[in-house]
């Protein structure tokens, strides 16, 4: 199995989740250029966090046009799992392949700290190995997290279990007391009815290593590695 | 016929305009006159501090490299490139594009040398935040380091932020980076190899910032002046991309040297490449990608238009180089070549605009600037400890410099940035010293920025030697061996005796305190002119400092771990509120003399911390600065909210007044807590190194109690410690 | 030449923080009347032709595809000769 991180320009953190999967995890990896359109090869593909064309405009309203992004289009429909992280997350909803928008903080400042996000849903490739209802410390850094869509997009997400991460407290209380952006319905993480393309606010590239501060991170890449091999055998 | 109100609002001085004369020997041209003005100017040329630099040690323990726009250390066959620089008059002017532009500057000095930046640490100072103005300024600058930090994706992972009146009418933004490279793929900042063409990358130049390191940097704030116009717009989208391509190009081993355009743009570039290459140049300015119409040869030479680099490339190899960098959406244009003439030479279409020899520009004149003590100092340093009323209500006065701005948490500034990308951050802001790993290594890098600038302005030599020493300090306590130094030396008018004499005496405190260390003074910015009609600045030498630890696993945090453990003092308390905050705090008096440093006592103390760290007895590890013994400990207790431990200190052993026991900054003591059965081993170790050593309580509880003798001083709750202590600086911001 | 002004703005529904922080910021300067302040974007275009029916079709083109996300902005332009 392979790996693919993208790149735009301005792109942060392709090198830490390179890094976690070559390093880490120990899986074969390469690095897509947002130019390329050749994705041959690979399982898992990475859109990596920070602030691709500077987040002019909006934030990954420019990096959706890139033509690696229609490849990424026909990847996902032959069942090829995308996992976008932050930016990431931002241009997959620009781009249309998950729903919603996201907003700027409710606060209007760049937030970077450990926040706890409760896993609602463990059925996924990307959450296999985690529990039901189970807490990860995973970091934030962004200016746009607060997550929105309308009434019948919400019921929808609900309905079909698309809610994969909620922003929580250290105990799994979900409130607004622990909402750090303002997201609705304090929403961190969803993925596509299909189920093969997840999007989440926090870094769990950030946390796959103990001496960073958690390793609660580390298991979405494992579980969509356990996934493939399954899917193989 | 030069009139000399023209070289006079360039800055230059009726000698400097003779001596232009004498090496032209002819009269200058526009362009020539504007790029001796900036080359001359304090700023770039260093004319009145350049003798005194000379004093600073350029080497210590671990082996040094010094460049033409920064220095690093040698580690296992890594270079650790890093440097500060002042930004201070742009962001009095424009704060958010100020501080912006600052951090981008000094990325580009580090990733020109070839290492990939890995993180920023600023060191602010601004008036009280209780005037509208600071609190703008204050709100700007965190604003502009956030802006162009987070998006160029280089964390922000430690600082210091002070405020003092001192500052109003001129604050302070000093940008340090560090970045790293393996010392092979290092390159320098030099031009040389006939016929090799010079080319321009990055974006195109307007007229950002034209005269603002001649007329902003090298003269004081007149009342009412309208600066705005010369400030330059910061983007960090594009400096993203031109680290990438930077990095890249200089991988190919085409690059013979590269320098980036910051103050002074192509002027700067083009005569310190040539000179440090003992070469010439010859450039053509229509060449030059621009975004405005009709500039003439002095705007294009004079342009601070951010995010541009210089590249002297090996001849043939231009094409390679420039799909690199248009790759990345960036200009790429060859605007010239080396000669070997020793001149640089500017065309403007063919025809010569300037023509002046690289060494007569990059050697600006020295100056001997003449220096006395300040009269108010004598008495100022007069402080009668009798005269000093005794607080009634010691908890109250422990919340209140809790809640003090300079001493307050700042996590409100840092979550504000990213300080975890890039996957290096082992310890967090909030503690001593950030620290960062070395991947591929077992080692990590530690850094600092500290300076108390209150001490310097009392007693310039021992306030300059104290930055030294506490920079270090922080850095013991995070586990790491102190290794290098870069300075940001900040200072009032030059031309003042006075203010001169300040410069002087840091200077050789911090040569002094390099020297004991062992540690050389690998790189550095001088800012003078920072005055206001309020006044001069205190004397500001800012210290960045870093700090190998030869097992990054091993790094250490300030805040105490767990219940039971022993609290032990490295060092010992001396009867002394000179210069304190407690002193400023509750009692408004500036007054006193720094607190007295024995260097031989401060590194016993620190071989003693770093040993016992090293071995793995120390859970715990934080120095006393501002705000004394009290103020360290509350924050050993508080500064990690998810895991808050009172302490109960009933062993302290002295016969001090109690506010100089609580708050008095004696120098030179840490505090550590460890289990139990570590206290007999880490006793040993103060012994070997003949450190005073003393168990002053244990953790416990969710209260912090201080007794002196049987008296109890201080009964504080986690709560009560950690509401001023966390929550008073979002209080002041966002009321 | 043509010159658009296009003017994007959020839509009714949906918070708009900035500009409650500029109303508030007003507010305290003494400007106690302001029944709302909503914050957007206006950008500027420029077009190399005379055709203003091509012009309003192209424009239009560019707000739905990029300009404006049709979830959360509304937008409106205007074009003139130049």
């Amino acid at each position: 199995m392979k790996f693919g991180v993208v790149v735009f320009p301005g792109s942060n953190c392709d090198q830490d989740c390179f890094y976690v999967i070559k390093d880490v995890l120990k899986k074969p990896v390469r690095y897509i250029w947002h130019q390329d359109i050749d994705l041959d090869g690979l399982d898992c593909v990475i859109l990596p966090g920070g602030f691709s064309y500077g987040d002019y405009l909006r934030t990954g309203a420019i990096a959706r046009f890139s033509p690696l992004m229609k490849s990424i289009a026909g990847f996902t429909r032959k069942g090829g799992s995308v996992i976008g992280i932050c930016n990431g997350f931002q241009i997959l909803l620009e781009a249309g392949l998950l729903p919603g928008v996201m907003l700027r903080n409710r606060g209007l400042h760049f937030i970077c700290r450990y926040v706890y996000i409760k896993t609602e849903n463990n059925d996924t490739r990307f959450t296999g190995f985690y529990n039901a209802g189970q807490i990860l410390k995973i970091p934030i850094a962004h200016n746009e997290g607060n997550y929105y869509i309308d009434a019948s997009g919400l019921k929808e997400l609900r309905d079909n279990n698309q809610i994969v991460f909620r922003y929580c407290s250290d105990s799994g209380e979900v409130s607004e007391r622990f909402n750090p952006n303002g997201a609705l319905d304090n929403i961190a993480g969803i993925i596509n009815k299909k189920g093969n393309i997840l999007g989440m606010m926090p870094h769990p590239e950030r946390s796959s290593e103990k001496g960073l501060g958690s390793e609660d991170g580390y298991f979405i890449f494992k579980s969509v590695v356990n996934f493939l091999e399954k899917k193989r055998a | 016929m030069i009139k000399p109100d023209v070289y006079h609002s360039l800055g230059l001085s009726d000698k400097e305009y003779q001596d232009i004369l004498k090496i032209l020997r002819r009269q200058p041209s526009n362009t020539e006159l504007a790029m001796f003005s900036v080359e001359w100017s304090e700023h770039c040329g260093y004319p009145r501090s350049r003798r005194w630099l000379k004093l600073l040690p350029k080497t210590g323990k671990y082996k040094t490299l010094i460049g033409e726009d920064s220095g690093g250390i040698i580690i296992d066959g890594l270079a650790i490139i890093f440097k500060m620089e002042s930004h201070n008059h742009p962001s009095q002017v424009e704060p958010k594009q100020g501080a912006a532009t600052g951090v981008g500057g000094i990325i580009r000095d580090i990733f020109t040398a070839g290492a990939r930046p890995i993180a920023l640490l600023d060191s602010l100072r601004f008036g009280p935040l209780s005037q509208a103005y600071n609190k703008y300024l204050f709100t700007g600058v965190v604003d502009g380091i956030q802006f162009y930090g987070n998006c160029v994706g280089v964390p922000t992972v430690g600082g210091e932020i002070y405020f003092d009146q001192s500052y109003a009418g001129n604050c302070l933004v000093n940008a340090m980076c560090i970045g790293v490279a393996r010392k092979d793929k290092l390159v320098r900042a030099r031009a040389f190899g006939k016929g090799n063409p010079i080319m321009y990358v990055g974006s195109s130049t307007g007229r950002d910032g034209i005269g603002g390191c001649s007329i902003l940097a090298s003269h004081e704030f007149k009342a009412g002046e309208e600066k705005r116009p010369t400030v330059q717009i910061g983007d960090p989208f594009t400096e993203k991309c031109l680290i990438e391509a930077t990095l890249e190009a200089i991988n190919t081993g085409y690059v013979v040297g590269i320098k980036d355009m910051g103050a002074a743009g192509l002027t700067c570039c083009t005569s310190e490449m040539a000179s440090a290459g003992n070469s010439g140049m010859d450039i053509e300015l229509q060449a030059v990608p621009r975004r405005e119409e009709n500039m003439e040869p002095w705007e294009l030479m004079m342009s601070e238009s951010q995010e541009r680099m210089l590249i002297c490339v090996k001849k043939g190899k231009e094409e390679q180089i420039k799909k690199i960098f248009l790759k990345w959406g960036l200009n790429a244009s060859v605007i010239g070549k080396v000669t070997d003439s020793g001149l640089v030479t500017i065309r403007d279409n063919g025809k010569i605009v300037a023509q002046i020899k690289a060494h007569a520009l990059t050697k600006a004149p020295v100056y001997d600037m003449p220096y006395k003590k300040p009269g108010y100092l004598r008495k100022l340093n007069k402080l009668a400890l009798n005269k000093i009323p005794k607080p009634k209500d010691y908890n109250k006065v422990l919340l209140k410099l809790l809640a003090a701005p300079s001493i307050t948490n700042k996590a409100w500034v840092y979550e504000q940035y990213d300080h975890m990308v890039q996957t290096n951050t082992m310890l967090l802001p909030g503690s001593d010293a950030a620290v960062l790993r070395l991947k591929g290594t077992k080692k990590g890098v530690a850094a600092t920025a500290d300076c108390n600038s209150r001490y310097c302005f009392l007693n310039p030599y021992r306030g300059a030697q104290i930055a030294v020493a506490e920079a270090a300090r922080n850095l013991v306590c995070s586990g790491a061996h102190p290794a290098a130094v870069t300075d940001c030396l900040n200072f009032g008018n030059p031309e003042k005796p006075e203010s001169f004499w300040q410069f002087k005496n840091c200077l050789e405190g911090i040569a002094d305190a390099c020297k004991s260390f062992n540690i050389a003074v690998v790189s550095g910015n001088v800012s003078f002119y920072n005055e206001s009609p309020q006044g001069a600045i205190n004397p500001t030498p800012t210290i960045g400092m870093i700090g190998i630890l030869n097992d990054v696993n091993n790094a250490c945090s300030q805040n105490f771990k767990q219940e039971g453990d022993a609290i032990i003092l490295l060092g010992y308390c001396k009867e002394e509120l000179g210069a304190s905050d407690y002193l400023k705090e509750i009692h408004n008096l500036t007054k006193g003399n720094a607190p007295q440093l024995d260097l031989k006592l401060e590194q016993a103390v620190h071989k003693t911390a770093l040993e016992a760290i090293e071995r793995g007895l120390v859970n715990s590890a934080h120095d006393c600065s501002e705000g004394g013994l009290a103020v360290a400990l509350a924050e050993c207790c508080v500064s990690n909210k998810e895991k808050m431990i009172g302490a109960n200190i009933n062993r302290l052993n002295y016969d001090l007044r109690a506010d100089a026991l609580l708050f008095g900054e004696s120098q030179s003591r840490i505090i550590l807590s460890c289990s139990n059965d570590s206290v007999e081993k880490i006793r040993k170790i103060a012994k070997k190194f003949k450190t005073p050593f003393s168990v002053i309580g244990k953790t416990c509880g969710r209260v912090l109690r201080i007794l002196k003798a049987e008296e109890e001083l201080i009964y504080l709750s986690l709560e009560d410690l950690y509401e001023e202590y966390n929550g008073s600086l979002k209080k002041k911001i966002e009321g | 030449m043509l010159r658009a002004q296009i003017y994007i703005t959020l839509k009714r529904t949906v918070a708009d923080p900035q500009g409650l922080t500029l109303k508030h910021a007003l507010e305290s300067l003494g400007y106690k009347d302001l029944a709302d302040v909503r914050m957007g974007k206006l950008v500027v275009i420029k077009l190399n032709f005379q055709d203003k029916k091509r012009a309003q079709q192209q424009i239009d083109q560019m707000c739905k595809k990029l300009l404006a996300n049709p979830i959360i902005e509304d937008y409106h332009f205007t074009i003139e000769e130049q």
